[in-house]
């Protein structure tokens, strides 16, 4: 893993003390994972399962297959780089191309076959402004 | 003092410039105080007068915030029930315990296998002295606290990168680094580059502190001898009889310390919330939660999935399942509602309040957090390395080992934390099936502790975005979405108001929990009085 070296003491003291805003310089570093296998598999089974059917507890992760919104392949894209609810924005973790990759991974996988695919220019369209914060209005 | 235009200047282009050189020890202690110089604002425990004639109070979760509201209004006269997913009380307060099972999202279901007594924390592990209403709480409530130890100068510091990935004892660390800077300032005055600076006044009295401060020797150097050894200790300690001699150890090379980055780990124990003394529960962080639950024993409907919260002009009525059987749809009921559920949840609950604090509670997602419990059949950090609690950094992905701050000198099995992990890794982990994520603590610590590989016993791992019932760890406040939302989402909302660390300015804390129920039905309080 290439990731920045930094220590969790400082993370640890911002994250308590700044409010969490300080914190995110730290540690928002990119994730190592390339293609859409190995991210979706890296990262977003965590919580969509690695079924991706999601999962329900008081609250719930909803599942990948079978969601009419995955139609356009645009809106997970915005959903990945914004973050929805409880969904956190991974704008800063991810490349376009690591967000294309994995939109098209989910789009032809649990299910889903759609021809069509999504690639880095879409992505970076969808991207909120680097000074805003990472939530649509 | 006289308001001498030149000498704040002094002073900060000193501070500036020891800031330049001690890098993010300083920086970070100045950031902490930046951040949160204020204290806690708890003002002993709440006094609610006047009668609340029968007023009953829906409650909507059993963590700290919703226990402590119920519990004060309780004692005010309010009629309170609870509702809680869990079957037990305490929320994110929560240890696990041998025989404890623990199902996470996906079914991953695990069962500890600790020896009586041993635990893990997954969620909060430490109290600052500063936090009263935390402290308060488990004075009143009969909680036996201890010492938490934050900074123990013979763990260790370590880098993968740095001295062939052997780690470093803390103490050698920061003895050298303070050293060094000590002896790079010193000369930096003794040769009055820094007369600008310092005023003759304060050249002799700085040499002075700087010398105290770095233990330089004679020369203003930091350097091998009785003075670096007194703070980073010995190659061979001095002792009795004929095997007396003390033999000095070597320092780190200023270059390859600077090079090193160890020096960012030395700096956790200057931020406000970790200045010693600070504390834990004796028997683990959930025995606040189970305190509170014997409090409210009878007020909490345990394992109930809330559905549906909807407010008419005269109470609020919460739609609920059952957590594990689902089964048909029941309701309770009451004038007003206190709403802890995590925001992550409450924004897949249908809920009719105002589009404000609806837009609030959408806005908020839940950080990433890992920890990881490993127990071992026997205490070779106390054994072989002398490491009595207290807390290693690693810059690999578990991020700390935490030891344990209790039950020293046992010769029993023990548990350390083998795991703390933020933000990136801690997503990746929470991607892992657990034992997968306790297999990579081991072979992380290992690296560290040789003796994991053959001491390990047996481990349990929670990863915060798969806990059922928070979805993260705490929400994710930033300055800009606070400006925007915080207000709307602390506000009353007709008769609906929340209450949890997310409603609260010292987000992740269980002070900020307490606060926040405080602040809530103070306000409840009165709006009801003024009826």
């Amino acid at each position: 893993m290439t990731r920045t070296f930094i220590f969790q003491t400082a993370l640890a003291a911002t994250l308590a003390t700044a409010g969490q805003a300080a914190a995110q310089s730290f540690y928002d570093g990119p994730f190592p994972q390339q293609g859409g296998e190995a991210i979706y598999k890296g990262i977003c089974q965590g919580c969509h399962m690695p079924d991706g059917k999601g999962a329900v507890g008081a609250g719930a992760y909803p599942a990948l297959g079978g969601d009419k919104r995955l139609q356009s392949g645009a809106y997970p894209a915005m959903v990945i780089v914004r973050g929805q609810k409880a969904m956190p924005p991974f704008a800063n973790n991810f490349s376009d191309q690591q967000v294309a990759d994995v939109v098209n991974y989910i789009r032809t996988h649990f299910g889903n076959a759609y021809a069509d695919k999504v690639g880095p220019e879409t992505v970076k369209a969808l991207r909120p402004p680097p000074a805003a914060e990472q939530r649509p209005e | 003092m006289a308001d001498d235009s030149s000498a704040p200047m002094t002073r900060r282009s000193l501070f500036t410039l020891i800031g330049v050189a001690a890098g993010g020890a300083v920086m970070l202690e100045a950031m902490s105080s930046l951040a949160y110089a204020g204290e806690s604002g708890y003002q002993g425990p709440i006094q609610l007068s006047g009668d609340p004639k029968g007023t009953s109070v829906l409650i909507l979760g059993a963590g700290l915030a919703g226990m402590c509201a119920a519990y004060e209004l309780r004692k005010a006269g309010y009629k309170v029930q609870i509702l809680e997913y869990n079957d037990r009380p305490g929320g994110r307060n929560w240890s696990l315990y041998g025989g404890d099972t623990y199902t996470e999202l996906g079914g991953f279901t695990q069962t500890v296998g600790f020896d009586k007594g041993l635990y893990l924390n997954p969620g909060p592990w430490r109290i600052p002295h500063h936090h009263y209403a935390v402290l308060d709480y488990c004075k009143r409530l009969g909680v036996m606290l201890e010492p938490f130890t934050q900074v123990n100068y013979n763990a260790y510091v370590h880098s993968t990168k740095a001295f062939g990935g052997k780690p470093q004892r803390y103490r050698t660390v920061q003895a050298d680094f303070n050293g060094y800077v000590a002896e790079l300032l010193a000369k930096s005055v003794r040769q009055n580059s820094l007369d600008q600076a310092v005023t003759k006044e304060d050249r002799e009295v700085l040499l002075t502190a700087l010398r105290q401060w770095g233990a330089l020797d004679k020369d203003w150097n930091y350097a091998k001898g009785v003075d670096s050894s007194g703070r980073r200790g010995w190659a061979s300690d001095p002792g009795g009889g004929t095997t007396s001699v003390p033999i000095p150890s070597d320092p780190l090379a200023m270059s390859d310390l600077l090079q090193s980055g160890l020096w960012g780990a030395i700096g956790a124990g200057l931020g406000y919330e970790f200045q010693s003394t600070i504390f834990q529960p004796v028997g683990g962080m959930g025995m606040i939660g189970k305190a509170f639950g014997r409090q409210l024993d009878g007020v909490i409907r345990y394992g109930a999935k809330v559905t549906d919260i909807r407010q008419d002009d005269k109470g609020v009525t919460a739609t609920f399942i059952d957590s594990k059987t689902g089964g048909p749809p029941q309701q309770a009921r009451g004038d007003w509602c206190i709403c802890t559920i995590p925001a992550t949840v409450l924004g897949q609950t249908p809920i009719n309040v105002g589009a404000p604090m609806k837009a609030a509670i959408d806005a908020l997602y839940y950080d990433a957090s890992l920890k990881v419990g490993l127990q071992f059949k026997r205490r070779f950090w106390e054994q072989d390395e002398q490491i009595y609690g207290g807390i290693t950094y690693t810059d690999q992905p578990n991020g700390v080992i935490g030891y344990p701050n209790a039950d020293m000198f046992s010769s029993g099995k023990g548990v350390l934390l083998g795991a703390y992990a933020f933000g990136g890794p801690a997503f990746e982990f929470a991607a892992m099936p657990p034992e997968e994520r306790v297999a990579r603590m081991v072979e992380y610590g290992a690296n560290i502790h040789p003796q994991y590989k053959t001491e390990f016993d047996n481990g349990v791992a929670v990863a915060w975005h798969r806990v059922p019932w928070t979805l993260g760890c705490a929400g994710h406040w930033t300055e800009a979405l606070r400006a925007q939302h915080y207000d709307n989402l602390a506000a009353m909302d007709g008769r609906i108001v929340l209450a949890g660390e997310h409603v609260s300015r010292i987000p992740a804390w269980q002070e900020g929990a307490i606060l926040s129920a405080l602040d809530t039905i103070r306000r409840l309080h009165q709006r009801v009085m003024a009826a």
